[in-house]
């Protein structure tokens, strides 16, 4: 197991420095000086050599990476151009809209998909199967930003049972929790759908498997074969697509948070775009990104629970 | 007691078994024996329950004299695991990767018993003990992976006793194991079924282990039982047709010219292959020497991981050894990587598996023409493919099938075909006749022997099992840890064995006592 | 499993038709604007209504299936034509570095959804539908070489591979004579997939204004521009959303069924 860990950290170091270098470079791609791209044609040349010397542009491009790369380490994500904020405080912010966002649309997708899929794959071939799979197969065509408009014509429009946007904050905690409801079932139902049919199919094979067939001979029905010994190896693959969903779901946020005008992280990105504050950007993406990284790291660990296989000294 | 009475399983309504009738009284151990397709593990299906959805079933199965084709589902759940025990052929696949040796035994306690977990863990150790898994080697915290095949299956074994059942059934149990394995898993359930007093149903294709083993047999073709009796007595009557040809066929010795004066083709000296792996070094060959003549049969046999698969893939030029020589008429072949085109055309090899050993998009001109990629096609290459199919008993006019037209003899036929096709002085058959029928298998044999007398060829056979290249072999030698540890005609080898492990080996060899024939 | 195939079939055609004829033809005149025929509902005149500049939806929604097909179809090449030969180079070289490297560059590129690559291209260069076409492509670069790797894999050890490598095929050839052959139904499968996530994409990204610039018509700006009048004139969200519905169910539905045509243990006679 300890190897297995220390195999899997040496990678996730490696990944999160190859990302940030990646993330890092893309300003070097800007058409000529970042630094008037970000002030606009209009800009006093004083204006734009104070930017320079700001975003360290008159240093050698490794140099300046590996300051802002220990600059980040040490929780500095860089001043906001626009506003003139540290950007870790405006994400730090942001997140505490997207994160719950995020996490309960995740929950959700997993509290459907998980008796969904388990009862279409014990009834294959049945009516029930084809009814539920149907319907999988409509939920993975929606768009998540046309299901949010949808929700919001009919249950904050025409219903009026919830809000149509917005986002009150946590000092108010219902109320906005109330306001995520919508944005998360959103986000939620596309990839239950997604996540239902991968458990469903996932389940068919593994009862094929000779294991289960030694199961049912040593007496379990086939309701007990399928939950005891076909669910446990079929988490394998529904974990791959879980921890891929949670990329998804992070990226799907930063288009519904602009449906439900929720003060998120995407909204942030949007705002920086229009404003061009490249470091703003720059730092939100690298967030993302890392997120998503530490996610893959979590579900290398748990595949380490779940598989014996893989911990093998 | 259970009884079998006129059953019959028709699947999509084509009759799959027909008007099966048995007996298996406790402690007797009741053989099934047949080619594959004549319906034995339908049988065993039928017999717990677990036919497939499609499959209809009719007669009667009985048990006490309730008839389990009309119990329903529930009941037969607690019936499956405690008064009728079944175990597979595939040990490798047969257990929950994901779960403890120790939790999967006891499953079946506490599913049938009710029992705690730490209660059943105690009998599941004690049942664990009973198949040859004792502490402190194999603690029940161990998971499948970390056993090997024969260990594997005395788990399935464990579990399928742990309550003492009347009636075990073993599905082709020792089939995926090596021949020494295989002894000893037999060996195994025969004493628990004389121990505990089960009725013991083997299935099984080969009739040396029938023989060894049971009490009773009944031999079945194309789903009926064609002859049933005690097992001498079938065995020495012989009364219905198919028994005798399953007979002669499993004994077939092909006619052959022994070779002329040992002109030698390939000489291995000194072979060393290492290979680098996480808990150290594995010295797959350890200074093995090797001669094969023009027009000899070397037989080469020893259990999985002995090293003959490595020493085969470095004489056909597939590996590299890392010290000795490969010579091909006397040039030393193996010094130059990779291996010259010239001398790789003159080994061609056939594998085990008749259904793998073909792209399944190819049509068999495109397969067999293949080895032509060494010396390059020649321009009658159609009517080289035609001739030799027509060598192999195959007819010209298949040169346009795709392989799925074809069983798994004529499978076997053509890989011998592709072969063959670019006339080489050597072929290298690896396990190439094991999963065949025995019938088949005599056939193809034939086959082999017959190219040999015309070609000249000289052939490799590769085997775990020494019955298998008894017959067919000039020389046999014995592999063991990556060394070859004796030498000798197949007679030699067979009555007089000097070296323990070939010792070994032909004490596990199953054999029909010389008296039934 | 048929009746999918064909539902599928005919969905994925239909909007294949209309994005093709939407090229040479279309009931109205988009560049056209009409504001006193806005928000129209549907009628003879206008089968689909007209959006909130009086224009024909059914030629916008034409229109927008064009944009929409072009995008995910160069993104779908893009993937494949870098992805499975990656994939099949990591197959052929399974185990070693060369396959570790792949694969781990593989993980890397995944952990940028193609919603991220659009943000830091569009960033740096400006929304267009040309960077909707490359972000959504380098995403599908790894999602090609994961199916290649792993549906190769298997081959590899086949005796058939074996048998090539004793008639003294190199792993180059092998790798396009026996394994591409065998993995290529499954790639057209994901091919479908994949074209039919790009369609997704295509719409989200021009929904937040990432994608193609106005006055190109896409589906995706179709419902931002709604947004605000949906509540007046539902149809204007409805039709749109209901396009890219249809249509990528279509797909899903036809690489489905092609799946389950192609699935080797159906084929598997013995």
């Amino acid at each position: 197991m300890l190897r297995y860990l220390s195999s899997r950290i040496l990678s996730l170091g490696l990944s999160l420095l190859v990302a940030s270098a990646l993330v890092f470079s893309v300003v070097e791609l800007v058409p000529g000086d970042p630094a008037s791209f970000m002030l606009g044609t209009g800009a006093q040349p004083e204006t734009v050599e104070a930017l320079r010397r700001q975003m360290g542009l008159d240093q050698p491009l490794p140099l300046r990476y590996a300051a802002w790369l220990g600059a980040i380490l040490q929780g500095d994500l860089g001043t906001s151009f626009t506003y003139k904020t540290p950007i870790a405080g405006m994400i730090l912010e942001r997140l505490q809209v997207s994160l719950p966002l995020a996490l309960m649309a995740l929950a959700l997708a997993v509290a459907i998909a998980l008796p969904v899929g388990t009862f279409a794959a014990a009834r294959r071939g049945k009516a029930g199967d084809g009814l539920v799979m149907g319907a999988a197969h409509v939920g993975i065509a929606l768009p998540n930003f046309w299901l949010a408009m949808l929700l919001v014509l009919v249950f904050a429009v025409r219903l009026r049972w919830l809000p149509a946007g917005g986002f009150p904050g946590w000092s108010a905690p219902a109320a906005a929790l109330r306001s995520l409801i919508l944005p998360a079932i959103a986000l939620a139902l596309p990839q239950a759908a997604i996540l239902a049919r991968v458990l469903r199919s996932a389940l068919v094979e593994t009862m094929g498997q000779d294991y289960v067939r030694t199961a049912r001979a040593k007496g379990l029905s086939a309701g007990q074969a399928l939950r005891r010994h076909a669910l446990r190896n079929a988490l394998i693959p529904v974990l791959t697509i879980l921890g891929m969903q949670f990329s998804f779901l992070l990226a799907g946020a930063i288009i519904i948070e602009n449906v439900f005008y929720l003060p998120g992280l995407g909204r942030m990105i949007f705002q920086a775009i229009t404003q061009r504050d490249l470091i703003v950007v720059q730092s939100a993406v690298l967030v993302l990104v890392a997120a998503v990284i530490a996610v893959t790291f979590l579900v290398d660990l748990a595949y380490g629970a779940v598989d014996p296989r893989l911990r093998r000294p | 007691m259970i009884r079998l009475e006129d059953l019959s399983v028709a699947i999509d309504g084509r009759p799959v078994l027909q008007g099966v009738s048995l007996d298996l009284p406790p402690g007797r151990v009741t053989g099934l024996v047949g080619e594959s397709g004549s319906g034995k593990s339908m049988t065993a299906l039928a017999i717990t329950g677990l036919l497939p959805d499609r499959a209809r079933a009719s007669g009667r199965v009985l048990l006490d004299s309730r008839n389990l084709l009309e119990t329903p589902e529930a009941a037969m759940c607690r019936i499956r695991g405690s008064r009728i025990g079944m175990i597979f052929q595939e040990p490798m696949t047969a257990l929950n990767p994901l779960m403890t040796i120790g939790d999967q035994v006891a499953e079946v306690l506490r599913l049938h018993r009710g029992l705690d977990r730490r209660t059943a863990l105690a009998q599941a150790r004690e049942r664990l003990d009973r198949v040859g898994l004792p502490q402190p080697r194999f603690p029940l915290t161990l998971y499948p992976h970390e056993l090997s095949g024969g260990q594997r299956q005395r788990v399935a074994i464990a579990m399928a006793i742990a309550l003492r059942p009347g009636l075990l059934i073993a599905d082709e149990p020792t089939t995926a194991l090596d021949v020494t394995t295989q002894a000893r898993i037999l060996d195994l359930l025969s004493g628990l079924a004389r121990d505990e007093g089960m009725a013991l149903l083997l299935i099984t294709h080969d009739l040396a282990v029938v023989a060894g083993m049971t009490d009773h047999v009944a031999v079945m073709q194309s789903g009926r039982v064609v002859e049933h009796g005690p097992t001498e007595a079938v065995f020495r009557q012989r009364r219905h047709p198919y028994t005798r040809q399953l007979f002669a066929a499993s004994r077939h010795v092909p006619a052959r010219i022994p070779p002329g004066p040992a002109t030698p083709l390939v000489q291995v000296t000194d072979a060393v292959r290492e290979y680098r792996l996480p808990g150290g070094g594995l010295r797959a060959l350890d200074g093995v020497n090797l001669t094969i003549a023009r027009g000899e049969s070397v037989g080469l046999v020893g259990e999985s991981g002995c090293g003959k698969s490595t020493l085969a893939r470095a004489i056909l030029g597939l590996d590299t050894l890392q010290g000795g020589h490969i010579r091909l008429d006397g040039q030393d072949i193996a010094a130059v990587r990779p291996m010259p085109r010239k001398a790789r055309a003159r080994m061609q090899v056939v594998f085990q598996d008749p259904f793998g050993s073909f792209d399944p998009r190819w049509r068999v001109d495109r397969l067999l023409a293949e080895p032509f990629h060494l010396t390059g096609r020649p321009p009658d290459w159609r009517d080289r493919v035609a001739t030799t199919l027509t060598e192999v008993g195959l007819d010209p006019d298949d040169a346009r099938k795709f392989i799925h037209q074809f069983s798994g003899g004529q499978r076997q036929r053509l890989a011998i075909a592709r072969a063959l096709i670019i006339r080489p002085a050597l072929i290298v058959l690896d396990e190439a006749v094991s999963a065949l029928d025995v019938r088949v298998r005599a056939q193809v044999l034939d086959l082999l022997a017959r190219l040999q007398a015309v070609h000249g060829l000289s052939y490799l056979f590769i085997s775990h099992d020494l019955s298998v290249v008894r017959g067919v072999t000039d020389r046999i030698l014995v592999m063991q840890a990556g060394r070859i540890v004796e030498e000798g005609t197949p007679d030699q080898i067979i009555d007089a064995p000097r070296h323990d492990s070939t010792k070994a080996l032909v004490a596990a060899m199953p054999k029909i006592p010389a008296g039934w024939l | 499993m048929r009746t999918g195939l064909i539902l599928g079939a005919v969905l994925a055609g239909l909007a294949l038709c209309a994005a093709a004829v939407s090229a040479f033809w279309t009931p109205h005149d988009i560049t056209r604007m009409a504001i006193a025929d806005k928000l129209l509902p549907p009628s003879g005149a206008h089968w689909l209504g007209t959006d909130h500049f009086g224009r024909d939806m059914l030629s916008m929604a034409m229109l927008g299936a064009q944009t929409s097909m072009a995008v995910a179809l160069v993104a779908v090449a893009i993937g494949m034509a870098l992805g499975v030969p990656l994939g099949l180079l990591a197959a052929a070289r399974r185990g070693t570095w060369m396959d570790e490297v792949v694969m781990r560059g593989n993980d890397l590129v995944f952990a940028f959804p193609s919603l991220v690559i659009a943000i830091l291209i569009t960033a740096v260069r400006g929304p267009s539908a040309v960077n909707a076409m490359v972000a959504i492509g380098i995403f599908n670069i790894p999602v090609f070489a994961r199916v290649t790797r792993g549906t190769a894999l298997p081959i590899w050890v086949l005796d058939y591979v074996r048998a090539a490598r004793v008639a003294g095929k190199g792993t180059a050839l092998i790798s396009l004579q026996h394994v591409l052959p065998n993995i290529a139904g499954l790639l057209i499968v994901q091919a479908t997939i994949q074209f039919s996530l790009g369609i997704l994409a295509e719409a989200g990204l021009s929904y937040v204004g990432l994608g193609a610039q106005p006055p190109t018509p896409s589906w995706g700006r179709m419902l931002a521009e709604a947004q605000t009048m949906m509540a007046l004139a539902p149809h204007v969200a409805i039709i749109p959303g209901l396009c890219i519905v249809l249509t990528v169910l279509g797909l899903n539905l036809l690489g489905d069924g092609l799946r389950d045509a192609l699935d080797p243990r159906l084929r598997v006679v013995r």
